[in-house]
């Protein structure tokens, strides 16, 4: 197992090369740390095809389209590898690999990037997939004034996408080092073009393993196989069944009454009893998703940076991922970037720490400070929980917190970046320099601490131009310390995906870490035993 | 019978008015909630940039009661539009959806309202009995648990320990009837217990009440048996509230099964109409706050004609 | 209670008069609802811990320390049942007595008065009505806020229309008897013949009704709390904690059965009380 720490050694010591990084083909895990902690391997046997998999998805709402712009949650997550396709892919264990485009290059300051795309793959209808298909499903969905695509910040650097006989070529205005982990983005599928500069948006057609035969909203999908499908060794199952199952009791009843194969998002309160049951394996998975409490450093008084990090030390964070992970994650260090992204650096863990918390406070004046803290379940499972922690942690400080809690009704709409002080999740992503610019590049739209730091904008910059990894990985490490010590959020907890299925089921042996499900794959990667 | 027609003319008309009233309530505070549909359905994703071009794009950036007449216009050609988040027709969406709740909430009513008239009435008879007590402690445990809980130990006893029932009812519009019956069995069993508390108390209430009466005293004094005085002189005085008490956990049974159907994960009109007002999908809140009304006015209008044929006192007002 | 104001006048002696008269069910009740009150009022003296301070770890079983355990963040969970007491009866009560205060006599006036007056509250209540609550509630409290003043308020007023329903309905049936017409061809004033002719011919629907709103309005609490609205946390409530560990169920523990027990057997004993009152304010003494 290569871990991102072996491969920043490895790149430090110069044993991987920028090209090898850049290239696709050859590309080492950047993201690798795919820890599998739990369950029985099942991987060993040879994958057979047929059956009928049940799925049951802890999200899912009666609003939800086929329509990649619109796509936000768990369920849409599932659906969308089931049945599309992309440029690049996070493989199992967490490499960057190519999927509709078999290599990719770029020029030396990474302005260039030149896609060579796969040759004869056919979408659901018949229609052979060309350069133009890639255009028209980037272009119409994600470019222009007026995309409402998601993905949308993501290329604002891209300045001109254009076929060059099988190949897709992407012109950027300033270089970008880990653009082909972009084109992976799950808002960003290759659909069918229509020929004038659109793509069949809410049809349901792409390129993937499964055919969409029926899709009703916020209920199930129900999903057959492409007979035709271009990848080979997966997507097993002759058909499967999509449920959107809300309420953790349910799934998870569902589960052991054997209505549904598997389920993500356990109980983690009762998992420890799931376990028991013969018939169901958990698999635990470590991710790049993080909870976090972020500030508004614009406002008293979190723009004085004695009191954030008063608030950093007043958290028992070893508490809390017992408590509210109940032992499922890892505890945060005040940065969002993982062990399982690329150019984690490993930092002095901060720790629980009231008479620090106490000197800090008396350093910014502010004794006997109170503070609201606004949190939702929305936020993430246990928000509120985490929230009520917090303040008898706190407490100990002489730092009053008053626990809100907000609806999870348009809690993200009005809370989130609305209140000071609020709970918040990230999905994480696969490199540092996504991650960053984000959600901590001054000015990004998920700025969510409204934070604007001049030298970490600084480097941010420079090091998505850096030729030379060593100097990269270096630069990354300031950047983590400068969010640590000076940024405005508190990131308590790594939270693991952790989800069960029937012992009928089998895969591959490693199991993704970038989302719920086996990287949301699990339709395509298992079967039947 | 003039009087009664004439009424159900009148009540027929001001349940139109209600609808509009109704209409005009829900849209407003749809637009008074914080956030548009825009930001909902853009989420943690939204970025001011996203956020107007998808307003734009749903027509949003209008002001709100152009948007209301609008669709006031089209609901009265009998468009109920499309939902703003997924712009599918808003007809396909109810359509099975409806079906499933109305089928749900009948089966439930077959079950509650015999058991709980014949409950009600013993208990009425038997009255300050062991067994009287019995059922009101009974109906009244059932009813004082939160309805998610009542489920969840239906399911471990029944779905989980012994198996005699699924765990989650995954029907379609395919599922035959006698398959539907049975897999909708707990769920039904659990709006039963809910509703059949009140229903049951309600009957034992208004009958004990009429014991007082002058006529009861009359018929009492003649020396009939308790068993014909409550069935033959209490019960028919005694329907007028017991009527409405129906009428109301009908239309509850319609309306109020959000925690039944999440838990039980039923496809119904509950699921659709808390999604809608958490994505502010406005067209969609609209279309099945009117369907809930709808039903509501339509149930009370039987009770009150039902109360009125029941009471000659009503029927021929001096 | 607004509505037994047709009770005979009390004396101390009539009192304890009417309490040895009174049934073993009736007594179970008043001493179930004697205990709640206690806790209600003295819940800091009699808990063993605080009511949200974290005493050990997290689901510890039960144990001479932890009489019922505690829950999932480490409270000692009889402490939190104790002050849910306070928080979840209290509220529920306040907003039932404000939902039949509304409700009773809107009803009564609409009944007595008939013409417009009974038109207007009738229209407005089928509006209200028309809207299911739980959404309705939610639409509001969204928009108000969440406090407790805001969320006793929005659900008497949303359950004052039940209260309405049923008060109009049963006095119909006594506003066209003869004795309130002669009420009236005598001059007697409106809430005359409300309070003296019309109310206690209507007291034991309501009375009966009360016992089960109280319930409906808890139940209505904690589906709030479902959504996010309801109380707010740290503060124990029954409702949200059944809700925290319900999951629990499935596998045969017991530990959320205890708070929804609570609220069970304060409904019983409530109801156990009202019918002894519906028995007395029928007049019947059989």
């Amino acid at each position: 197992m290569t871990t991102s720490d072996d491969l920043a050694r490895l790149v430090g010591m110069g044993r991987i090369g920028r090209r090898d990084l850049i290239k696709g083909a050859a590309a080492v895990g950047a993201m690798g740390a795919v820890e599998r902690v739990l369950g029985r391997p099942a991987g060993a046997a040879m994958p057979k095809k047929g059956g009928h998999f049940k799925m049951g998805i802890g999200h899912g709402s009666t609003t939800d389209s086929l329509s990649p712009v619109t796509w936000e949650n768990g369920y849409t997550l599932l659906l969308c590898f089931a049945f599309a396709n992309y440029l690049t892919e996070i493989d199992s264990s967490g490499k960057l690999v190519g999927e509709l485009a078999e290599s990719w290059d770029a020029s030396p300051d990474a302005k260039v990037w030149t896609f060579k795309l796969r040759k004869g793959v056919e979408f659901h209808n018949g229609k052979t997939m060309t350069a133009q298909d890639v255009i028209d499903s980037i272009n119409s969905l994600h470019r222009g004034e007026d995309s409402k695509s998601p993905a949308k910040p993501l290329l604002s650097a891209v300045t001109g996408i254009k076929a060059d006989g099988d190949n897709v070529v992407f012109t950027l205005e300033k270089g970008s080092a880990d653009f082909p982990y972009l084109m992976s983005d799950y808002h960003m599928p290759i659909l069918p073009s229509n020929g004038d500069g659109t793509v069949m948006a809410d049809a349901g057609i792409g390129t993937g393993g499964y055919k969409v035969k029926h899709f009703e909203p916020g209920v199930r999908a129900e999903l057959e196989r492409n007979p035709n499908y271009w990848k080979e060794g997966k997507a097993h199952f002759d058909s499967a069944e999509l449920l959107s199952i809300i309420d953790v009791a349910a799934r998870t009843n569902a589960l052991t009454t054997g209505e549904i194969h598997a389920m993500d998002r356990c109980d983690l309160k009762t998992v420890h009893l799931l376990k028991r049951d013969r018939n169901v394996v958990v698999t635990e998975v470590t991710g790049t998703r993080h909870y976090t409490f972020p500030m508004d450093t614009r406002a008293a008084p979190f723009d004085n940076n004695d009191v954030r990090l008063a608030l950093k030390y007043a958290i028992d964070r070893d508490e809390i991922v017992q408590k509210i992970l109940r032992g499922y994650g890892k505890v945060g260090n005040d940065t969002p970037i993982a062990p399982a992204t690329s150019f984690y650096a490993e930092l002095e863990q901060r720790t629980y720490d009231p008479d620090k918390a106490k000197f800090h406070l008396k350093k910014a004046g502010a004794e006997g400070l109170t503070v609201d803290l606004s949190a939702a379940d929305a936020a993430f499972p246990g928000a509120v929980d985490a929230a009520v922690l917090y303040k008898e942690h706190a407490a100990k400080a002489g730092i009053t917190i008053n626990v809100i809690r907000e609806p999870n009704d348009g809690y993200w709409s009005n809370v989130w970046m609305k209140k000071p002080w609020s709970a918040c999740y990230w999905g994480g992503r696969p490199t540092a320099d996504w991650m960053f610019s984000t959600a901590y590049e001054a000015g990004v739209a998920w700025n969510d601490t409204f934070w604007d730091h001049k030298k970490f904008n600084q480097i941010l910059v420079e090091a998505r131009v850096e030729l030379d990894e060593a100097k990269r990985a270096a630069m990354y490490r300031e950047m983590q310390t400068i969010v640590r010590d000076e940024g405005g959020v508190v990131v308590p907890m790594f939270a693991n995906y952790v989800g069960a299925h029937s012992t009928a089921l089998a895969n591959e042996g490693t199991v993704a870490g970038n989302w719920d499900s086996d990287g949301s794959k699990i339709v395509e990667r298992w079967w039947f035993a | 019978m003039d009087a009664v027609l004439k009424m159900v003319a009148q009540r027929l008309a001001l349940g139109l008015l209600t609808l509009f009233v109704v209409s005009l309530i829900i849209f407003a505070s749809v637009e008074m909630l914080p956030g548009d549909v825009a930001e909902e359905i853009l989420g943690q994703s939204a970025t001011p940039e996203t956020v107007a071009a998808l307003r734009r794009d749903l027509g949003l950036d209008r002001p709100a009661h152009i948007r209301y007449f609008e669709w006031l216009g089209d609901m009265a050609q009998g468009d109920f539009g499309r939902s703003l988040a997924n712009k599918r027709e808003i007809t396909e969406l109810l359509g099975t959806r409806l079906w499933n709740t109305l089928f749900l909430a009948g089966y439930a009513a077959v079950i509650a309202v015999p058991l709980s008239l014949a409950l009600g009435i013993l208990a009425a008879l038997y009255r300050n009995s062991l067994y009287d007590r019995l059922v009101n402690s009974a109906t009244l445990t059932s009813i004082s648990f939160p309805e998610f809980f009542v489920a969840y130990i239906m399911i471990a006893i029944f779905a989980v320990s012994w198996r005699w029932f699924p765990a989650i009812v995954n029907v379609t519009a395919e599922t035959p009837l006698d398959e539907r019956l049975y897999k909708a069995f707990l769920p039904a069993i659990v709006l039963t217990m809910v509703i059949t508390a009140h229903m049951m108390r309600m009957t034992r209430a208004a009958i004990i009440n009429l014991m007082a009466s002058p006529y009861i005293e009359m018929a009492r004094l003649k020396g009939l048996t308790r068993r014909r005085i409550i069935l033959h002189h209490a019960l028919p005085n005694a329907l007028a509230p017991i009527i409405n008490v129906i009428a109301l956990n009908l239309a509850y049974l319609v309306v109020g099964v959000v925690v039944v159907e999440v838990v039980f994960v039923y496809p119904g009109l509950g699921q659709l109409i808390i999604d809608s007002v958490t994505k502010r999908d406005i067209p969609v809140v609209q279309a099945c706050s009117l369907i809930f009304a709808l039903t509501y006015i339509l149930l009370n209008l039987l009770a009150d004609i039902l109360s009125i044929l029941s009471n000659p006192r009503l029927l021929h007002p001096r | 209670m607004a509505v037994t104001s047709d009770t005979p006048r009390r004396s101390p002696a009539r009192a304890v008069k009417l309490l040895r008269e009174s049934p073993w069910s009736a007594r179970f009740g008043m001493a179930v609802i004697l205990v709640y009150v206690v806790a209600a009022l003295f819940a800091p003296a009699i808990a063993p811990y605080g009511e949200t301070e974290i005493v050990g770890a997290e689901y510890e079983v039960w144990s001479e320390q932890f009489p019922i355990g505690t829950d999932n963040l480490g409270r000692d969970m009889l402490s939190r049942v104790i002050y849910g007491a306070r928080n979840t009866v209290g509220i529920a009560f306040l907003t039932t007595l404000l939902a039949f205060l509304i409700g009773s006599i809107a009803g009564l006036l609409a009944a007595t008065l008939r013409g417009w007056v009974d038109q207007l509250l009738g229209r407005t209540v089928d509006v209200l009505m028309a809207i299911p609550s739980l959404i309705f509630a939610l639409l509001i409290l969204t928009i108000v806020g969440t406090s407790v003043i805001n969320m006793i308020v929005v659900i008497a007023v949303l359950d004052s229309t039940r209260v309405f329903r049923l008060t109009r309905a049963v006095s119909m049936n006594v506003v066209v008897m003869d004795f309130v017409e002669s009420a009236r061809l005598r001059g007697e004033g409106l809430w005359w013949i409300m309070r003296q002719e019309i109310l206690p011919n209507i007291a034991a629907p309501l009375v009966a009704e009360f016992g089960l709103r109280f319930c409906f309005v808890f139940l209505t609490i904690s589906a709030l709390s479902f959504l996010g609205l309801g109380i707010q946390p740290p503060t124990a409530d029954w409702g949200s904690m059944v809700r925290d560990n319900a999951t629990l169920i499935s596998y045969g523990d017991i530990t959320p059965m205890i708070p929804a027990a609570a609220i069970a057997l304060l409904t019983v004993g409530v109801n156990f009380v009202v019918d002894w009152f519906l028995h007395k304010t029928s007049g019947l003494k059989e």
